[in-house]
């Protein structure tokens, strides 16, 4: 039994470690990966065991750390590679929508791009700019990928031995602030479907949709609402791309309420989607519009405003009164 | 020798011809060399075969002589071969345009011009290596047993390539300019940490050379010390764009700040082609790292189909270019030498024409993909979403049908 009490950076840790020593083409790519362990310690000994030619210390740029990913994993590795922070992901862009994504498609599948790409993201950590932001739906939007994000430690732990396992691209987001919570992973258990939501707690009158960072927000927001008798169910999706729509569905059909809670900004963003999709299969079923919390069309702010620009509590009750009195 | 022959190829991996193994003793000398070159103003140009069709000596020209021990073994035959390889890329590449013209193809961006460079570089490939092209690289292609018409499904617009680049070491066409110069750079860095010696080329152009991947490329593939060789046919224009707008030095030049050699060739020289991307795959496989090899060259058609090179530059400038034709100059040294007969020339002429008659045919033939198509390969794994749509879309086709 390997049950154990650790935060969501030593789970992603020891996914690392786990993944390096079961596979030898398992490579870890990134700046500052090396010595000093990456800027969140995510990667925090493992060249010291695994040594300079798997765990690799990268130029300060991201489309070639990207790009050589890809050529590496043409070889027959198994990149993992760190983008250091959200907003510098964007000069791998390119690599990412042109090549990664479309490899596999544009060889009619004689190729495979076994490539994780880990980023922290997300805000709340009182940062400089380009260190907030949550950029999942542009790569959720582009078919080829694979977008997932967990909220705790044990799932932090199997889904990124699940992405490493995947043979498509997987962007995977970690909520940075979120990093230190601490959960219980069982490092023996048989891991879950990478693609599918759980229902993080139960309710009955509404259904709050969320990802990474947000699910805790989420479950703190049913806590109060059951403080005033309201019954709030909370569906952690894990996934952006493919987004479960299955058992999410379940959910709403039982709830008839839905809203749906990211950082990122609203517009045409994940829970537009949701929204959408939720609505074309629950039409009948939903007594309100499914509605969304998120970020404002707007850069994200300086840092002494991001408690007011971040989705709180008060917000998403505010989300949850507005769906109850339809 | 038939197309067909060309195109079936040994098991790959099997190991190099040991003409470019034995080689590798000498390539410290040329690299020493190019690095002293690359601050003169004066650029370097390694020619072995003028567009007269002589041969240049160690004397003749001081930037060649430190290559010609990489070609001291090609026969006469060989030459014939190199000859035949031109001369059949090009019809290829001439059929192709024509099959555009006529509306089996959408696009073609044709080769004209640059027989040599990518002939003379392909050929100094052994079987192990591994070449990422552009989109332009149907000669190297050809070199590594491609079937020629296996390139045109994208240009029909039944796939986006399809091939399966393992069968031949030769990736998928990149189209995003540069893009593949670090796929190069990544797979280099695999290859050396299996401890094989194989070498990988990547092909790229002067426009690309403003890319910052490429410049990602280079400093990677520096620091790293990967065995890869950055092959740059600067054929002058980039569509409508001449080098003046990509550069302010000769580029081969660049390399030095990066911290390997580059070197400057004749690119419609096959035989210096050839020579230089030996010498150059010998350092990757020494463990000498990268190099950067500049092939001089002209585009001596448009960029492509769509494009019309009479908006932007003059007949003077493609007809001096004309008379430095790569095929041309072959063709009157292998007769000036004896080393090809009139028999040589009317039979390659015949199998020239069995070549573009196939590729004809093997075009008018090619199926469109079956509408279901679309949700194919998009995943390797499988996607929630693509099912769903897959199965929307062909109910939503099956309506139709019922209809009837």
């Amino acid at each position: 039994m390997a049950v154990e009490k650790m935060s969501i950076a030593k789970a992603l840790n020891e996914s690392l470690r786990k993944a390096l020593e079961q596979d030898p083409k398992v490579l870890i790519m990134g700046e500052d990966v090396g010595k000093l362990g990456g800027v969140f310690r995510i990667t925090d000994g493992l060249q010291k065991d695994f040594g300079e030619e798997r765990v690799i210390d990268t130029p300060l740029a991201e489309s070639g750390i990207v790009g050589t990913a890809i050529g590496l994993a043409l070889r027959g590795y198994r990149p993992v590679v760190e983008i250091q922070f959200d907003g510098f992901v964007f000069p791998a862009y390119d690599q990412i929508v042109t090549q990664l994504a479309k490899m596999h498609a544009r060889a009619l599948g004689k190729v495979k791009m076994p490539v994780v790409v880990r980023i922290p993201y997300a805000g709340g950590i009182g940062a400089v700019e380009h260190h907030s932001e949550s950029p999942e739906a542009l790569f959720a939007h582009v078919p080829g990928l694979k977008v997932v994000s967990p909220s705790n430690a044990s799932d932090a732990y199997w889904m990124l031995q699940q992405a490493i396992l995947s043979d498509d691209p997987v962007i995977f987001f970690e909520p940075k602030r979120r990093y230190w919570d601490k959960g219980e992973v069982d490092t023996d258990a048989i891991p879950g479907e990478l693609h599918k939501a759980r229902v993080a707690r139960e309710g009955s009158d509404i259904t709050l949709a969320a990802y990474g960072p947000m699910v805790k927000v989420c479950l703190e927001a049913a806590a109060a609402a059951a403080e005033e008798g309201k019954s709030v169910e909370v569906v952690d999706l894990r996934s952006m791309s493919p987004i479960d729509f299955d058992g999410l569905q379940v959910s709403v059909e039982k709830t008839r309420r839905l809203v749906v809670v990211h950082e990122a900004p609203v517009f045409l963003g994940t829970g537009a989607e949701i929204a959408a999709r939720i609505t074309e299969r629950c039409f009948y079923h939903l007594e309100a519009p499914v509605l969304r919390v998120g970020g404002f069309h707007a850069p994200y702010p300086p840092a002494r405003l991001e408690d007011e620009y971040l989705p709180g509590l008060d917000r998403v009750l505010d989300a949850v009164d507005r769906s109850l009195a339809y | 020798m038939t197309v067909e022959s060309t195109a079936a190829r040994k098991p790959r991996r099997s190991g190099g011809t040991k003409r470019a193994a034995g080689a590798a003793s000498a390539a410290k000398a040329p690299a020493a060399k190019a690095a002293a070159t690359a601050q003169n103003a004066e650029p370097q140009l390694v020619q072995l075969l003028t567009p007269e069709g002589e041969r240049v000596s160690a004397a003749d020209n001081p930037d060649a002589a430190e290559f010609l021990s990489f070609v001291e073994d090609i026969t006469t035959e060989d030459l014939r071969g190199l000859y035949r390889d031109m001369v059949l890329t090009r019809r290829f590449d001439g059929e192709a345009t024509a099959l555009q013209r006529q509306g089996e193809l959408g696009l073609w961006a044709s080769l004209l011009g640059q027989e040599a460079a990518q002939i003379g570089s392909g050929r100094a490939l052994r079987d192990d290596d591994y070449v990422f092209p552009t989109y332009r690289e149907h000669g190297v292609a050809w070199c590594r047993g491609v079937d020629p018409t296996n390139l045109l499904g994208m240009f029909r617009g039944v796939n986006h390539g399809g091939w399966d680049p393992n069968t031949n070491n030769f990736h998928l066409y990149t189209i995003v300019i540069g893009s593949q110069t670090l796929h190069a750079t990544g797979y280099a860095m695999g290859v050396a940490k299996d401890g094989a010696d194989s070498a990988v080329i990547a092909y790229f152009g002067d426009g690309a050379s403003s890319q910052g991947d490429v410049a990602e490329a280079f400093t990677f593939s520096a620091v790293y010390n990967s065995p890869v060789v950055f092959f740059c046919q600067n054929n002058q224009w980039a569509i409508s764009e001449p080098t003046e707008r990509q550069m302010r030095v000769p580029l081969y030049q660049r390399a030095q700040g990066f911290g390997f050699p580059g070197v400057r060739v004749d690119g419609n020289d096959v035989l210096a082609c050839l020579a230089v991307t030996r010498w150059a795959l010998a350092r990757a496989r020494a463990g000498e790292g990268p190099t950067l090899v500049e092939a001089f060259t002209y585009r001596m058609g448009a960029h492509t189909t769509s494009d019309d090179p009479t908006k932007y530059r003059r007949d003077e400038e493609t007809q001096a270019w004309e008379a430095k034709d790569p095929i041309l100059r072959l063709k009157t040294y292998l007769l000036a030498s004896g080393g090809a007969d009139e028999a040589f020339f009317e039979s390659l002429e015949a199998e020239s024409e069995a070549l573009g008659k196939r590729v004809r045919e093997v075009v008018r033939a090619m199926p469109d993909p079956d509408t279901m198509a679309i949700f194919e390969n998009v995943y390797a794994d499988g996607h929630a979403l693509v099912d769903e749509e897959r199965a929307q879309f062909a109910a939503y086709l099956a309506s139709f049908e019922e209809g009837h």
